[in-house]
């Protein structure tokens, strides 16, 4: 099981890259869960999202608490208090910012700082940073194929805002490096009991 | 084929297949998406369906009863407030027996205001004389929601599709939508015998004076009695299209030796079964998901509960001054069969509250308890609470 939290504002697109991501697992064929936590439903006030991916059906229906990965669209949240609560030891945090510095990292913690909102920017005109740090995360963890991504992007808009998106996905792609969190989203299915 | 699908994107569309011919809806907090959904899918002309936007939920169930009563295929949405304000007409629409499909996107009811999950919505109205489906899942909302539109119209009675707002209804993940082949061959077009015809006029819901109010009571509960058999063929004529089955009443998950079982209702479920294989130190223990709780499923709870020594009733509403409501029926269910379980009897996830599958190690705390735990609210930090709210 991979678990990841997605932490944004309220009109950035944190529910849908939650959906997207899941979406290309499913399309990819994995198992896939996304949800989001839903506070304040207003613009810009902090926002939660889950996904869980796993080789086997997913019953389970609680919050993710434990996460594998954190990725953060809005460095400003990260004053929030307990943000990084539950983050495992060995998990990575992925950050839409372009230098993290004084961010406390536990342990075997790691950290990418990526500026994706100037990218978003210039790929598609808006500061919309969601679909270059999915791509980003999938790259840095190599968990799908990129492509996964793109169909899951493709199915959920049309026109012209997918081939842009599309190209800001390619080339966030290219702004990390690859595969350096490989070992971290390796999915473990744990004991099957039942199967 | 699977797809990727928000539960409630996929009960639009499942609503869509089953070929209603009015819907009318007020949107609310988590049954939104569903209502939008559908909307969309008529504006597009993939359903030939009236949408009536309404003012109100009072409204809205109104227009699908008079809908229904003059013979169409009738389908609303609600939550929380949205249910309390159709309450009058939910009895009406039940009184007259008509047949129509509601999906109720559960969350909890003010005061205080909480727009999270649990089920004190539909729990406020379970003496409606609707039928009553909870959903363990979206597959099974999906699935229940097809055998919802056929038993509907099979007992001349309406039927509430129970799914956990937010917990169900605002999850993706891979669904299996049936085909539209496959739902016309198991959902004959929308008949209704009374229907209102103006070539044989009829009154529905008229004045009715005491010497025969009785009889109509009567024959509502009886309605609602007989049911179970019309439930549990609609389930396993189901199967038979599409290969899921989810036990007609309820379903048991567990060893055949299990003497203690947790009898849960909704999407709780999936967190305890995955929790089983978490925690594979516990003694084996029988894990019962009501699916059905109106009717009320005497015989099979006591089928499933005899030879248990103990049942933790875990349910995520409660009667203020009572205890718990399933409990209570639990227990009525029980009185009297030789050898019944000791009925503990928990709520827990009040206003959205996560349950962890660490809830399951501690449910089984209640096993060691000397006395049956009559009823509490399990997952508090009374700690928050000043003395004197203690």
């Amino acid at each position: 099981m991979i678990e990841i939290r997605i932490h944004g504002r309220g009109g950035q697109g944190n529910v849908l890259a939650a959906y997207l991501l899941a979406a290309a697992g499913i399309s990819h064929g994995l198992f896939a869960q996304a949800f989001p936590h839903f506070g304040a439903e207003r613009r810009g006030a902090p926002v939660t999202a889950f996904v869980r991916f796993n080789h086997r059906p997913i019953y389970r229906r609680d919050q993710v608490n434990h996460p594998d990965f954190l990725i953060i669209q809005d460095a400003a949240l990260m004053n929030i208090p307990g943000i990084a609560n539950g983050l495992s030891n060995r998990g990575g945090i992925l950050i839409n910012v372009s230098q993290a510095e004084d961010i406390p990292l536990q342990s075997e913690q790691k950290l990418v700082a990526f500026a994706a909102s100037a990218l978003a920017r210039e790929y598609t005109g808006r500061a919309l940073a969601n679909t270059a740090l999915l791509a980003a995360f999938l790259s840095l963890t190599e968990l799908l194929p990129l492509s996964a991504l793109e169909t899951a992007v493709g199915e959920r808009f049309y026109g012209e805002v997918v081939d842009r998106n599309i190209q800001l996905i390619r080339k966030a792609a290219t702004s990390v490096p690859a595969g350096v969190w490989r070992n971290e989203a390796q999915i473990h299915s744990g004991e099957i009991a039942n199967a | 084929m699977l797809k990727a699908l928000e539960g409630s994107q996929a009960i639009a569309q499942t609503v869509a297949l089953c070929r209603p011919d009015v819907v009318s809806a007020y949107p609310i907090t988590p049954q939104t998406h569903i209502v939008e959904n559908i909307a969309k899918l008529i504006a597009d002309g993939r359903v030939n369906c009236e949408y009536v936007s309404v003012e109100s939920e009072f409204s809205a169930a109104s227009v699908v009863l008079g809908a229904a009563a003059a013979g169409a295929r009738a389908y609303t949405a609600s939550a929380s407030q949205g249910i309390l304000l159709m309450s009058e007409v939910l009895y009406n629409i039940a009184g007259m027996r008509i047949p129509m499909v509601l999906t109720c996107a559960n969350r909890a009811v003010s005061a205080p205001l909480s727009i999270w999950n649990d089920q004190q919505d539909s729990m406020a109205v379970r003496d409606a004389g609707w039928i009553q489906f909870y959903c363990a899942d979206n597959q099974e909302a999906i699935d229940t929601t097809i055998q919802a539109f056929r038993i509907a119209q099979e007992c001349e009675l309406p039927v509430m599709v129970c799914m956990d707002g937010f917990t169900l209804t605002h999850t993706m993940e891979a669904l299996s939508v049936p085909s539209q082949e496959e739902v016309d061959t198991f959902l004959p077009p929308f008949e209704f015998s009374r229907r209102l015809d103006p070539r044989a006029p009829i009154s529905m819901g008229t004045l009715v004076s005491p010497d025969f109010f009785p009889e109509a009571r009567h024959s509502h509960h009886a309605a609602l009695l007989h049911a179970t058999e019309t439930i549990i063929t609609a389930d396993q004529d189901w199967m038979k299209i599409c290969g899921r089955f989810y036990g007609g009443l309820l379903g048991v998950d567990g060893p055949d030796d299990a003497r203690v079982g947790i009898m849960v209702i909704g999407s709780i479920y999936g967190t305890l079964l995955e929790a089983r294989n978490e925690f594979p130190e516990l003694p084996p223990w029988s894990l019962i998901r009501l699916r059905v709780f109106r009717p009320f499923p005497i015989e099979a709870v006591r089928e499933v509960c005899c030879g248990l020594d103990d049942v933790i009733v875990v349910e995520r509403a409660l009667s203020p001054g009572s205890g718990g409501i399933i409990g209570a029926e639990v227990r009525a269910a029980l009185y009297g069969l030789e050898h019944a379980p000791r009925v503990h009897n928990v709520a827990v996830g009040l206003g959205g509250r996560d349950v962890s599958m660490q809830i399951l190690p501690r449910l089984f705390e209640l096993f060691e308890a000397p006395e049956p735990v009559q009823f509490k609210v399990f997952d508090l930090e009374i700690d928050r609470l000043e003395p004197e709210d203690q």
